[in-house]
């Protein structure tokens, strides 16, 4: 039996299932980093953000969209990942992630028909959600373990960016507090506080180097991303070294590696556009170090990216490719 | 740092199988089936009658309207009758059979195997020349080339740019006949190029091809303002468009011609048509056709007189066609036609014939667009994929034509990247039909 | 108090602000519009299904007040009640029109097995520029169904099974949306007739016989028995196909005997003839 198509007849070895399964082992790295330093609830979040993701996609398309299930694409599991990676280890959110989980896929996802037609970053609509609504246990950080210098007890502490904006709102300087700030080895492994996989800069850097190999993101939107933070916190900081972070601290502490390489790069929010692109990433990396700098949250990674997410569909119209016969 | 043409374009596997194979002569069949139309524009009109006795390269069907092409018989027998013949796709085309006997050429035709490097013509004898003997462009549209060269258009064309590109996957005719014909392309070059007052003549060869590259480089030495231009390896560069600008940087706007541009484009087949044509006096009936895939155990370039069916081109080539056999198609696998007949005739266009595995041939469902813009970033022209497809499923033409849908060359990279496997292409081309047929006729 | 007061005058003036821009916006950009074209359009059906020609009802409505007269404007789907009515409000005569039923002039027969599988884009138009289709003939219906979603009345579903569309007779009003939907032109409007009572040729194949039975066995092979059967010369053979004209036809179902293939096929009526299946 012969089959009969217009061309083209060969197909690149690309599917979206592939893709996702990418992220998925770009991801590993982080994932690693999060159970050497939180131990066993890092192990246990995620696990649980993923599978409810999955239960909850599943649940949703079988029960309500009556529709043979698309779980098996991989992008619910790469959802929960990246919830469970933007929240801190503490027991509590063992459950707080189950609500993130629904809100990310029930409401940032499904609710706009699923996967390719969700306008917002699924995972950072849990996230935020939790973050306003359960604000005390959503910022309360266990420190990673010091497995490095012997220490193993895991204790509450802030990160490196609520600490600042604590102190600068009750009229210190930066100076005051440089030396509480992890040490620049701490940033690169990740033996800090902070959500569960964005301590480790190494970690974040090898999956997006993965990714960047595997073709699945391009280097606009994370160079975009980072560079523009690094010139506009570099610029502050130049006017004043009291009130304002470093650069090189403003890129390595928070959510902004994480956000640069995995969330802003989520192909179905962000623009499809070269220029497109770096237009989406520069506004994210402005308004993270704005949020950051005279927000009420001192993390302004999440807010960035889903306030640009809002703007993607105008900027795919305003910057479209360029035509070759224009 | 190769030269390319700028924007998008894509990367599949070469698989030039059958590039080390010389070109063989394919054995001559029983019968020839010569449809009237191997060109595009209106078919031949057929000038013999059932019964009639036809020489190899004796003139059968005449091209009478303007936009049209001589047909001569590819062999010597008898025509038993004039009807018609089932293409490739099934459709009913007017075609003349021919039952063979023997081997019979036209005393006119100089079967001699010397290379002759004068050309004693003067320029508007080498286009009529070119005409009489029913050369069309051999790269797959089949355009007339007596059409293209017309010779009383008076604009300023300073490029003749010769494609020995072969960008398509599998297919290797153009580069065997650059590997064993180099000085005979060049000289047809050459010839054209003087009767059409062109100061520079250029011929694209991609980096995959080392062999070919080294020996026109040679050989284009002897010649005057012909250049060997080596490309890097990107589909679709043997795209007209996409060619011109590699080597000249020169951008051919929306719905105009190289002509426009000063550049006129011909396939490096088509150049060794017409030193045969000039040189020999032969007129087009056979051509280099590539049997290859992976469906297949052995690869080979034959020379085919047209005509011959392609069931039988197979079977002599591969045997029996196996079960295991999904998809057999006429040209590469970018943009050539899924064959629906096999007893359909082969044509000058017919420049491969790829015949898939099964497993290589079913298209993997659909899935939704995820925006990743793969097909944006691919496509060689700029333009939006996703977004036509979109379009041509609310059926808003109107926003389609707007969008440039009908700057699309159809090259098929967007598909090809798609990782959802949207068949963009497909949409794309229906909405050009759409788009079309809502214009204005002028 | 004060905010209530405060809140209440700065609403109602915000209320006023704008009643007051909406007031001139409509009076600034009125444009007249002939009162006769609402009641024109209150008669036509509604159904802006584009049979007419016209993008619509309305437009519809707007072409016949703006010619003042029916002269060349017909309503397919409204058929003579409404004619008279647009009639009556145009004062002047209406055109009547024979009601139309569109009717499916290919019977799917697929001779043969088909020997290849179609792996693309379910659209008959783009199906027709690939290839002729799985049945191998290069006229007939391909089956990927374009005329059904055109149909705003429900009169046309596709049978499964065969792969052909199946029309409703008494849901279709002939306005001919699946005929100019179809890109091979095998949907014809043809007059109804009495019960809907029907003789025509399901075969639009052009090839010869011999071809033609190739690839189907239900195939109009160009005989010409029809023709010559025929008393009132309303059996006509032309490139190899036969057709029935209407205006002329008796409905006496003789050539239906006599067509050998069985491509003349009579529908709807009460007595079946002998030899001719029923569908």
């Amino acid at each position: 039996m012969l089959y009969v198509s217009d061309s083209p007849h060969i197909h690149s070895a690309d599917s979206t299932h592939l893709m996702m399964w990418h992220v998925f082992v770009a991801m590993l790295p982080m994932f690693v980093v999060s159970i050497l330093f939180f131990g066993l609830s890092a192990l246990i979040i995620t696990l649980t953000s993923v599978v409810c993701c999955c239960l909850f996609q599943w649940v949703i398309e079988r029960f309500v969209f009556h529709r043979p299930s698309m779980v098996g694409d991989g992008s619910a599991v790469v959802t929960g990942m990246l919830l469970a990676f933007n929240v801190p280890a503490t027991p509590s959110m063992y459950w707080i992630i189950i609500i993130g989980a629904l809100v990310s896929m029930g409401i940032g996802k499904m609710a706009f028909g699923g996967l390719g037609h969700n306008p917002f970053n699924p995972a950072l609509v849990g996230r935020v959600f939790m973050l306003i609504s359960f604000p005390v246990q959503m910022t309360t950080w266990p420190v990673a373990k010091q497995w490095i210098s012997g220490q193993v007890d895991a204790m509450t502490g802030p990160t490196p960016l609520g600490l600042i904006k604590e102190t600068i709102a009750n009229g210190g300087t930066i100076a005051d507090v440089s030396s509480q700030l992890p040490s620049w080895g701490s940033y690169v492994l990740g033996s800090m506080g902070g959500s569960l996989g964005e301590v480790s800069a190494l970690a974040i850097i090898a999956g997006g180097v993965y990714l960047l190999c595997c073709k699945v993101i391009t280097w606009r939107i994370p160079v975009s991303f980072i560079g523009a933070a690094f010139l506009l916190s570099g610029l502050l900081w130049l006017v004043d070294a009291d009130m304002y972070l470093d650069p090189l601290h403003t890129l390595l502490s928070g959510g902004l590696l994480l956000g640069a390489f995995f969330m802003a790069t989520d192909m179905v929010t962000s623009p499809m556009s070269h220029s497109g692109q770096l237009v989406f990433g520069i506004g994210c990396g402005l308004l993270t170090v704005v949020i950051r700098t005279w927000g009420a949250y001192p993390e302004g990674v999440s807010f960035a990216i889903l306030l640009m997410n809002a703007v993607t569909p105008l900027i795919n119209k305003g910057f479209r490719p360029k035509r070759f016969s224009a | 740092m190769l030269k390319t043409f700028a924007i998008g374009g894509i990367h599949p596997s070469d698989n030039k199988l059958a590039a080390n194979q010389p070109i063989e002569y394919l054995p001559l069949p029983q019968q020839v089936v010569v449809m009237m139309s191997q060109h595009i524009g209106a078919p031949a009109v057929s000038l013999v009658e059932p019964g009639d006795k036809v020489l190899v390269g004796q003139l059968i069907g005449e091209g009478k309207a303007f936009m049209s092409a001589n047909i001569h018989s590819p062999v010597s027998g008898v025509v038993t009758k004039v009807d018609m013949c089932r293409d490739i796709a099934g459709m009913p085309k007017p075609a003349v059979y021919i039952n063979v006997e023997g081997d019979e050429w036209l005393s006119t035709i100089d079967r001699s195997p010397e290379i002759k490097y004068e050309c004693n013509l003067d320029p508007s004898q080498v286009f009529d020349k070119i005409k009489e003997m029913g050369i069309v462009g051999l790269g797959g549209a089949t355009f007339p080339t007596h059409i293209k060269y017309a010779a009383n258009d008076d604009r300023n064309i300073d490029y003749l740019i010769v494609n020995g590109v072969e960008c398509e996957p599998y297919l290797t005719a153009d580069s065997r006949l650059l590997v064993e014909h180099a000085t005979e392309i060049c000289i047809a070059i050459d010839i054209v190029r003087q009767a059409r007052g062109i100061a520079h003549a250029a011929i694209g060869i991609e980096a995959n091809k080392p062999e070919a590259i080294a020996l026109m480089t040679q050989v284009a030495g002897r010649f005057e303002s012909l250049e060997v231009v080596p490309l890097k390896m990107k589909y679709p560069q043997g795209a007209e468009k996409q060619l011109i600008y590699a080597i000249t940087h020169r951008r051919v706007p929306s719905g105009k011609l190289p002509i426009d541009v000063g550049c006129i484009i011909s396939n490096a087949g088509t150049m060794f048509a017409i030193y045969e044509a000039l040189q020999k006096n032969k007129p087009l009936f056979e051509r280099v056709v590539t049997v290859t895939g992976k469906g297949v155990k052995t690869q080979h370039n034959y020379k085919v007189r047209v005509g011959t069916s392609i069931k039988s081109l197979v079977e002599f080539s591969i045997g029996e066609i196996p079960g295991s056999v999904g998809k057999i198609i006429s040209g590469g696998p970018m943009m050539g036609k899924a064959i629906f007949n096999l007893d359909a005739p082969t044509t000058k266009g017919m420049g491969g014939v790829l015949i898939m595995n099964e497993s290589e041939s079913v298209r993997q469902e659909e899935t939704t667009c995820i925006r990743c813009g793969k097909c944006l970033n691919a496509c060689p022209m700029g333009l939006e994929p996703y977004l036509f497809s979109a379009l041509v499923r609310h059926e808003r033409y109107a926003e389609a034509r707007q969008r440039n849908i009908l700057d699309c060359i159809e090259c098929g990279s967007c598909a090809y990247s798609c990782p959802a496997h949207k068949p963009l292409t497909s949409e794309i081309r229906l909405g050009k039909a759409k788009v079309r047929a809502m214009m204005p006729k002028k | 108090m004060d905010v209530f007061w405060i809140s209440l005058l700065v609403l109602g003036l915000i209320g006023a602000v704008f009643a007051l821009l909406l007031y001139y916006v409509a009076q600034r950009f009125w444009v007249p519009e002939d009162p006769l074209i609402d009641e024109v359009l209150s008669v036509l059906p509604g159904a802006n299904c584009g049979g007419c020609g016209k993008a619509g009802c309305k437009a519809m409505a707007e072409a016949f007040v703006k010619q003042g007269n029916m002269e060349g404007l017909r309503c397919p789907v409204g058929g003579e009640s409404v004619a008279r009515k647009v009639a009556a409000l145009l004062d002047c005569s209406p055109l009547v029109t024979e009601p139309q039923v569109a009717t499916v002039r290919c019977s799917a027969c697929f001779a043969k097995q088909p020997t290849t599988l179609y792996d693309g884009l379910k659209d008959c138009a783009f199906v027709s520029s690939v290839y002729v289709g799985d049945g191998g003939c290069a006229y007939g219906c391909l089956g990927y169904g374009n005329c059904v979603p055109t149909c705003q009345f429900g009169a046309i579903k596709m049978d499964q099974e065969r792969r052909i569309p199946v029309i409703d007779d008494d849901k279709c009003t002939g306005c001919g949306a699946c005929a100019n939907a179809c890109p091979r032109h095998v949907i014809e409007l043809r007059n109804r007739g009495v019960n809907n009572q029907k003789v025509f040729v399901r075969c639009v194949n052009q090839d010869k016989g011999v071809e033609a039975r190739k690839v189907c066995t239900k195939a109009c092979i160009g005989c010409g028995k029809c023709e010559r059967t025929c008393l009132f010369g309303a059996v006509t053979v032309q490139n190899n196909v036969a057709y029935v004209d209407v205006r002329k036809c008796k409905q006496c179902r003789k050539c239906v005997v006599e067509c050998p293939t069985g491509a003349l096929v009579a529908q709807n009526f009460a007595t079946p003839l002998k030899s001719q299946d029923s569908d």
